[in-house]
């Protein structure tokens, strides 16, 4: 049994998910799940072990009978579990056996969400089960009326990967990068360079918060050049910055330390935006693949001569006392 | 948006049995629906998941799907790991 109502508990289950808070480890016990007065007629619908994914179904089927059919992806979301075969043909003609769905409910259909297809092949279950797959909506929150008109609309078949789905994946990524972003940002500080630490901060910010936002605005196609565009503000701010602080060196060191900023920061917010492709919603490995080859190295190269270029800014700096 | 020029997808409509299944599961409509077999009408926004090769009995449609993250190929060549594989799955 399991009803559509969400808890206090169940929604601070979803906030620290969200935070990447033991991200993986927010499971429900696979199994059939009966909802409202489910009876033999009642649709059956497929959703992952993920709390968020199991939890977004059932709290979309509010008022509706039904039977939820959980399958062990190992507490992965239904898209990520897809992709990696969890979530796919044998775990589902499994699952149906080992609940004796066929006992349960008389038709044969199983409603499974779209985004499992990459891992679930609804001919070989057909073959293998006797149930049909139907492939139901993107979004758990379609399921009501998807049930109510028996087939989905064509844009309830399409990722759209709009601000509130980009903003929500911010923490974890962020979560992530915590550490050396405040190591780097901590060390350079210390080593007396105020500018550098705000930089490196400012440069992670915009990369791991501002990208995200920003993301269908900024210029080009590729995650990496938007993030150089993103990043280069920050360059150039803290370049600015150093020319025009009165720090007793010459116009020359201070265009060093400037010449640092512009180059490295831009690199850091570009790393982090060509990460965010395994967050996006429709970057190809091709495409991923191809940006690997013509921007890591650049990168590379750019936070390289950044600090070059900022350690010998320094040392002019202490020769001239 | 950051779409890749090129990808693996190729369709092979003279096997098409015009089940419909490699457009309803594409996230991206790449595939549409036409009167005796499917279209290939956006070929540029596919990402190679591979739902619809999967899905499709008839083996009309080949892509290599993988995904299509950065932070999972860098780990996988840094460790000499043949296959992506991210933190997510």
């Amino acid at each position: 049994m399991t009803t559509s109502k969400l808890t206090a508990g169940d929604r601070i289950v979803h906030v620290l998910a969200r935070l990447g808070f033991r991200r993986n480890e927010w499971r429900v016990r696979p199994g059939l799940y009966r909802l409202g007065d489910a009876g033999p007629d009642s649709p059956v619908l497929a959703s992952a072990n993920y709390k968020l994914s199991f939890d977004a179904l059932r709290s979309a089927l509010e008022g509706v009978s039904a039977y939820i059919l959980v399958l062990d992806t190992r507490g992965i979301n239904v898209w990520c579990a897809a992709g990696r075969g969890t979530f796919g043909t044998d775990e589902l003609v499994s699952r149906i056996a080992k609940t004796g769905l066929s006992g349960v409910v008389e038709h044969r259909t199983v409603i499974a969400p779209q985004l499992c297809a990459t891992g679930v092949a609804a001919h070989e279950v057909r073959e293998r089960s006797g149930f049909r797959v139907k492939f139901g909506p993107v979004r758990a929150e379609d399921i009501g009326e998807f049930l109510a008109e028996g087939k989905a609309t064509p844009g309830m078949r399409l990722v759209n990967f709009d601000l509130l789905d980009r903003v929500v994946l911010i923490p974890v990524d962020a979560k992530v990068a915590l550490p050396f972003v405040a190591g780097a940002s901590a060390l350079a500080y210390v080593a007396g360079d105020p500018i550098a630490s705000a930089g490196i901060a400012a440069a992670s910010a915009v990369g791991l918060a501002g990208f995200p936002v920003l993301l269908p605005w900024l210029p080009g196609d590729e995650f990496s050049v938007k993030g150089f565009a993103l990043g280069g503000v920050v360059g150039i701010g803290a370049a600015v910055a150093a020319l025009a602080r009165d720090d007793g060196s010459s116009l020359p060191v201070r265009a060093l330390s400037a010449a640092s900023y512009a180059v490295g920061l831009p690199a850091v917010t570009a790393f982090q935006a060509l990460n965010f492709t395994g967050s996006s919603t429709y970057t190809s490995p091709s495409g991923v693949r191809r940006e690997i080859d013509t921007y890591v190295k650049p990168m590379a190269a750019m936070a390289a001569a950044g600090l070059l270029m900022n350690v010998a800014s320094r040392v002019a700096r202490a020769r001239k006392g | 948006m950051a779409r890749p020029r090129i990808n693996t997808l190729s369709y092979d409509p003279s096997l098409c049995s015009d089940c419909g299944m490699c457009a309803t599961v594409c996230p991206h409509g790449v595939f549409e629906n036409g009167d005796r077999k499917v279209h290939l009408v956006r070929q540029e926004e596919c990402m190679e998941c591979g739902a619809c090769s999967l899905n499709c009995a008839a083996g009309a449609i080949k892509v290599d799907s993988d995904v299509g993250c950065a932070t999972a190929m860098m780990v996988s060549a840094l460790l000499g790991r043949g296959q992506a594989s991210c933190g997510c799955a």
